[in-house]
This record gives C-alpha cells, structure tokens and sequence, in this order.
C-alpha cells in the first residue's frame, strides 16, 4: 500500500510538474524574445515599432479568440482564413453601393452565417469539424472569388482613418483587439453560455445530461469564431487599404498554434483568453524579430508548424 | 488437484486507484478442461482474465505455464504464449471482412511477401468457420453487416484461428440463440478433446453446470473454492457466491413511506426493456437488481430523457409529463447519476465547482451572467456537507481520488433539489469509507421525503438500503420484492430466470 500510495503521489506531482514545465517554458522563451529583441536590435523599443508588432498581431489576436472557443468545445476551425477574405472584400466592395456602418455589418453578419454552417453541420448533423470547416473553408474562398476576381479598394476615407488609425500613439485595431480579449475571458469564466462551452469539450455527454442544450451552444461557438474572424478581416482591409481575394490563406495555422501555445487542448479540455493572449503575443514577437533581421517569410513558416508541434507534444500528458 | 497443472497464477494482486481488485489469488486449471469462474460482478473475474490475456498488468504475483514463469505485459505476449480471449466488448474492426478480422495480422501472401493472396485468405478462413461449425456466414462481408450473434461467432473464430493452448470466454452466450449456444458447446468439446484449457465465464449458472468440468468462485477478489458440478448444485453455488457478512454499514433508517412520487406504466423501448411498470413514493427507496445487459441502465436513461422511450407513460406526482431530453426531466424534477462517472457523469477537465454547478447554471445566471458569489456559497455548501477531499472547489476533477468524484457527481444533482433521485450503481469503483458516506446520505434524502430508485448489482448494498426491491432480466421486470422477502440467493436466483 506504502508503494502504490507513494507511487500516486510521484505521479501526481510528476503531471503538474509537466503542465508548469510547458507554461514555463513559454514563458521563459518570452522573455528570452524579448531579451534577445532588446540586446541585438535598437530600433525594437522605438515607438514606431512597439506600434507595429500590435497592429501585425491584430488580425492573429481576434481570430485566435473565436479559435479558441471553438477549440474548447472539442472542435477546430479552419475556415477562419477564408472568413477573413471574404469580410475584407465585402467590407470593402460594398461600401462602394452603401453607407461604410451597412458594408461592416453585412460583413459581420457574412462571418456569422459561415460560423452558422460550420455549427450546425458539426452539432446537428454530428459531422468531424476538420471535415466540415475544411470543406466551409474552400467553399467560402471559391465565394470571394465569385463575388470579385480582383482586389477591392475601400473608396469611404472615413473607413480607412477611423479603422486603420491610431488615437494618440494606439492604433484603433489594436484597442479593439486588446478589448475583445477581456470579454471573451469575462464570457468564458463568468457567462452560463461560456462555462457550458468549456465543458463541452470536457465531456459532451455529461453536459448534455446536465441538462443544457450541447448543439446551440457548439453552434454559438463557430458563430462567435465566424464573427471574430470577419472582425479581423475587417480591420485587415482598413490598414492595408485594399481587399485581396487571396489574403488570409494559412491564417488558421497561426490561431491555431497561438491557441496550443496559450494552453489549448487540441479536443477540448483546456485553455483560456489570457494563455491564447500569451501565444499570440509570442507568435508576433518572432515574426517581429525574424522581420527584423530579414529572415525570409519561409522560414518563419517551418517556425512555426515547429512550434505547434513542440506546443501539442509538450501538453500531451494533460488529456 | 494434480501437482503439475499447466497454468498456474499465483498470489495474483491488483488495485485499480486504490480499490482492490484480487486480493493474493491462486488459480490453477489443466489442459483438456472447461474450467468455469462464476461470482458476482465486481468479485474479480474479469480482472483476473484481463491480466491473463495481457490486458491489464497485476500488482503482485506471477504466472506460470507448464511450471514456467511468464510475463503477459501485452496481448501480444499472450497471443505468443498461446493465450486467447473472447470479451464481452467485440475486438473486431467493423469495416474490415470477416475474412480479415479473423485473419487480422496473419493473412497468407504471396510474391516476395508482398501481395495478400486473397482466395487463400478466404479460404482459410472459410475453412476456420466450417471446422466450427458456423454455417452462413459470408467471409466476404464486413463485419458490420453481421448481426451481434454472427459477430460473436467471428470473434471465437478468430480467437481459435490462433490454435490457443488456453482460450478464454467472458459471457459468449449473452448475445447468442439455443442453437448457436448448442454449436459452441460443441466446438468446445473438441477444442477439450484436443487438449485445449478453456476458461468460461458465464452469469448463467445451469451452462456452467452443463460444460464445465471443474468451477472456481470468486469473491470480492478472492477465490471462495474450486468445486466439480457432480459434486454441487445450483443453490450451494449460489451461497458460495454470495455468502458475506451482510450489513453492518448500510445505515438504513425506517422509511417514512410517503404518496406516489413517480409511476412508471408500460414503458418499452425496442431492443432495449419491454414493458417496465412500478412505481416509486416519497421518501421510499426502491432497489432495481439484475445482471449486466438486463437493461436497467436503460430504463433509468428512458426515465430521464437521455433515450427517450417508444412506449408508455410516466407520471411525476399524478401527473403525466414527456421526457424528451434530460432537460425537460430535469425540470420535472428527475435527476440521474450515471454508472459510469468519468464517460459521462463529470467534466474531469474541469474544477469542482464547475462540475457541481453544471446542471444548474440557470439558477445562479442573470442577464446570461453567472453570479460567481452565490454560486460559490451553495457549491461549499455542498462541498461540506458531503465531506469532498480536497474541499478547494477550484480543483480540477481529474484530480481527485474515485470517491471524491462520485461525491462531486452525486453533489451536481443534488442541487437540483429534484424529487425523484436515480443512481445508477452509486458506489461502482469507490472506497469502502465513502460507500457508507455515500449511503447516509441516501437515508438523509429519503428522510426528506426523495424518492431514490436505487440500481445495482452489489446485492448487498440492494438488500442493505432498498424498501422495496424489483428484479430485471433480459429487458423485462420479473419479480418484485418486499425488504423483508428478499435474500440474496432469491435475488440471484430471480435475475439468472432459475425462480419464476
């Protein structure tokens, strides 16, 4: 008894061990980007460039949030690339015929519909959501296409200045970036509606059991994802001034991993805003610093697809 | 017994999160027999077949064939040792053809090695079907597409595919027709012929006693004797089996019987129970027995919502009301703690407080915002009266001990202050000091007026708590029983169909 007593508590301590070893590891190489950051380049603490690295990570920032409370539910989706094309060009195409608020909205709402596809295919119909986001995002792409082969130029100024500028020294994208983060946290720690999502992905029978309804709030989960990626398309097109029907393709990719490195739990049971908040911090550092020292975009690509896998590996033990 | 037997498992110990499976068990058994184990569930049989077939891992202990040691780290192992099993659960792969499942990891080739040869392989495998004597089936068709009867044929076919010097069946005839039945025992005949050990598990005890040639019972992880059916009868067996100090920590107070809270009519629901009529009162607990696949989990599931029935009506204080989902019995006043806590009972991923609240969200919700301060307040309070270890309910489920987390689950319902209370096998993998916890508060609630139906397969626990007890077998109600009319031994009798 003595053994197998003294053997639970070795194991015990062995699995947290585990999970801070991981945290702390990401946090340690933080610190380290920052560090390096600071001692090899001098232009990384100017203003200008503090600036910039938060409007880069804008667009990663948002979808990752809808990424994320997809990924607690047990879910993933990877239509949020195609999602953010489709908003840009529509924001931006449309506020040629209509007032710039009916062009945002129409984008906004064009988000949530696909996240209401994604959504019900996955809850109702119980298909894999890598199937059917993987299909929403091909489809949703072939949609951009079809409404406009070419690039759409915002033609309303206001769209550009308001979206795409800065108060003071913030730029206005980033404020609505680092805002949505604390109400996600506050949706998902302190809402009926996000603890029932957190508990999905822990074990959906037992949350339908409880009595709550497990396909509305999947549903509400790749709506918000929808809704969160079409935000980001949105601001995309205002600082860059022009809607690609191109733009967003892998964009998954990087929620994705900034998810994982935040403390997701690929299938559900795990992961939360301010970890996600942290992964996609990390994850604009590195592009910062790589661009910083003329590493090719390739490079930072195989970067990446590393670190996911580092990131998934190294939480493994917590399923 | 003779001196050198071919198997031999000696001081076999294991513990599953500190509950104690075996307990230094012996057990030896011959080539050229069908050796039976019977026992109540939980006494220990599958765990000891489990570490025999390289399923699971025993503590202490160690295996010998033909007087030699051998480690079973993995069904592989055990396959190479000449070990076979036949689960309950299908080992199959539903897609794949029979011929393939039977085959799987032996299929002939041809060619360098690389090419299956496939008219070899069927038939081969044709040829292993028709030396059993299992007739219609096609090797061709997935495994899918057979009926539960045919798959269990191709799951003992692939077993004995293997040539096994030790086969081992867990309930083979459970899904199985007189027919079938009659071609197994066959084929277990001439496996014994050919010098085969066969190890046979059945709840049934007259196939027992039709095939075996020697019985060993077990109990709460001990072997209780082995004995020859010659020298035996069904009711000595039965005692063995069963015979326990009976209740000194079930704390069953004298019921204040109160109206009908729940009355069930008629229920049915296809393939799984036909109809199901009782009825359940204000403080009364009703204890339902059977053994595994009678279909009492399912029942309780019907009442509940979670499979909604075909037929009949259910009545919750007079009145009748539709259970279309857990949600609407819920809000009728119906709770159910699973019998499987960890499928489906809790969210291990997340914190106590999480998972005591979960089924009442609603209650502590305004504006879609939880009110964090009153939720706390009734989860503590929940948290002490049921004594949960460790009681920070930030703590993550997943870490407490199996107890711990029954408590957690019984607690969620709990706080839905519901009138009718069904728990399904409530003390299933939990501690001996957190059973009794688990069945004071059982009386407290009945006290409260609940109405608790209680099902088990732990007979002492029915006998030790119910009021009243009602027996299923094969989907169907078949006896009821008053507390003072009931006994183990016609509970069992009652469950297997040897008392009418």
């Amino acid at each position: 008894m003595n053994v197998t007593l003294s053997v639970q508590i070795s194991q015990r301590l062995f699995a947290r061990l585990r999970r801070r070893w991981a945290d702390y590891g990401f946090m340690a190489a933080f610190v380290i980007l920052i560090l390096i950051a600071a001692s090899f380049s001098d232009v990384f603490f100017t203003q200008r460039n503090i600036s910039n690295l938060f409007r880069q990570i804008v667009t990663n920032g948002l979808i990752s949030l809808g990424m994320l409370t997809v990924i607690l539910t047990g879910g993933i989706d990877l239509s949020v690339g195609s999602i953010v094309a489709l908003s840009a060009i529509l924001s931006s195409g449309l506020q040629q015929q209509v007032p710039l608020p009916l062009a945002i909205l129409a984008a906004l709402m064009a988000g949530g519909l696909v996240g209401i596809v994604n959504g019900v295919l996955v809850a109702r119909f119980r298909l894999a959501p890598f199937i059917v986001t993987l299909a929403t995002l091909g489809a949703v792409r072939g949609v951009v296409y079809v409404y406009s082969e070419t690039p759409q130029t915002p033609t309303d100024p206001a769209f550009r200045a308001i979206l795409g500028g800065f108060i003071g020294p913030v730029p206005v994208a980033a404020a609505i970036m680092l805002i949505c983060f604390p109400l996600v946290w506050v949706f998902l720690n302190r809402m009926a509606a996000g603890r029932a999502i957190v508990a999905i992905g822990g074990n959906q029978e037992a949350v339908r059991l409880a009595g709550i309804d497990v396909s509305r709030h999947i549903i509400l989960a790749y709506v918000i994802s929808g809704f969160f990626s079409a935000t980001a398309g949105i601001l995309l097109a205002a600082r860059l001034g022009i809607a690609q029907p191109s733009v967003g393709a892998g964009y998954e990719l990087d929620a994705i991993a900034a998810c994982v490195i935040g403390g997701a739990v690929l299938g559900g049971g795990g992961g939360g805003a301010i970890g996600t908040f942290g992964g996609v911090f990390t994850l604009g550092l590195i592009d910062n610093l790589l661009n910083m020292f003329n590493v090719q975009t390739y490079y930072q690509q195989i970067l990446k697809g590393l670190i996911i896998l580092f990131a998934v590996l190294a939480r493994r033990k917590e399923q | 017994m003779s001196k050198c037997e071919y198997l031999l498992m000696q001081g076999i110990s294991k513990s599953y999160d500190g509950t104690q499976a075996l307990r230094g068990v012996t057990f030896s058994a011959d080539l050229g027999e069908v050796h039976a184990l019977v026992g109540e569930n939980g006494a220990g049989k599958s765990t000891l077949i489990k570490i025999l077939s390289g399923a699971v891992r025993h503590d202490t202990g160690q295996i010998l064939l033909e007087g030699k040691p051998v480690s079973l780290d993995s069904p592989l192992h055990a396959h190479r040792a000449g070990i076979r099993a036949v689960y309950q659960e299908f080992s199959l792969v539903p897609h794949l053809s029979v011929t393939e499942n039977i085959l799987l990891g032996q299929m002939p080739r041809r060619r360098f090695h690389w090419w299956v040869d496939w008219a070899a392989a069927h038939r081969q495998a044709q040829a292993i079907l028709d030396e059993l004597g299992f007739t219609g089936i096609d090797v061709r068709t997935p495994v899918s597409q057979l009926s539960v009867s045919y798959q269990q044929m191709v799951e003992i076919a692939k077993a004995v595919a293997g040539r096994p010097r030790i086969l081992i069946l867990d309930e083979p005839s459970a899904v199985l027709s007189q027919e079938e039945l009659k071609r197994l025992f066959a084929l277990m005949k001439q496996l014994k012929a050919a010098s085969t050990l066969i190890l046979y598990i059945s709840h049934r005890l007259n196939e027992v006693f039709e095939v075996a040639d020697r019985i060993t019972v077990l109990k709460d992880g001990e072997i209780v004797g082995t004995v020859r059916p010659q020298d035996t009868d069904e009711g000595q067996l039965i005692r063995m089996m069963v015979g326990r100090t009976l209740g000194e920590f079930y704390p069953k107070r004298e019921a204040k019987i109160g109206g009908e809270v729940l009355a069930v009519r008629g229920l049915s629901r296809e393939g799984a129970f036909t109809d199901i009529t009782f009825s359940l009162a204000h403080g009364e607990i009703l204890g339902l027995f059977g053994l595994v696949g009678s279909g009492r989990t399912q029942v309780a599931r019907s009442i509940f919502g979670a499979e909604p029935p075909d037929a009949g009506e259910i009545r919750l204080e007079g009145k009748l009301v539709r259970l279309r989902s857990p949600r609407e019995a819920l809000q009728a006043g119906i709770a159910l703690l699973t019998e499987d806590r960890k499928r489906d009972g809790l969210v291990l991923s997340c914190s106590i407080r999480d998972n005591i609240s979960l089924a009442t969200l609603p209650q502590v919700t305004r504006w879609g915002f939880l009110d964090i301060g009153r939720m706390d307040a009734r989860v503590q309070r929940q948290v002490q009266d049921l004594a949960i270890r460790p009681p920070q309910i930030n703590r993550l489920v997943r870490q407490l001990s199996g107890g711990n987390q029954q408590k957690v689950a019984l607690a969620k319902w709990l706080l839905t202050q519901a009138k009718v209370l069904i728990l399904d096998e409530p003390t299933r993998g939990v501690d001996v000091a957190t059973k009794v916890d688990i069945y004071r508060i059982m009386s407290d609630l009945a006290d409260q007026g609940m109405g608790i139906l209680l099902i088990s397969s732990e007979l002492p626990e029915i006998l030790g708590m119910s009021d009243r007890v009602l027996v299923m077998r094969e989907g169907r109600l078949v006896g009821e029983f008053s507390r003072a009319q009931a006994s183990e031994e016609r509970l069992l009798a009652c469950a297997a169909g040897l008392l009418q």
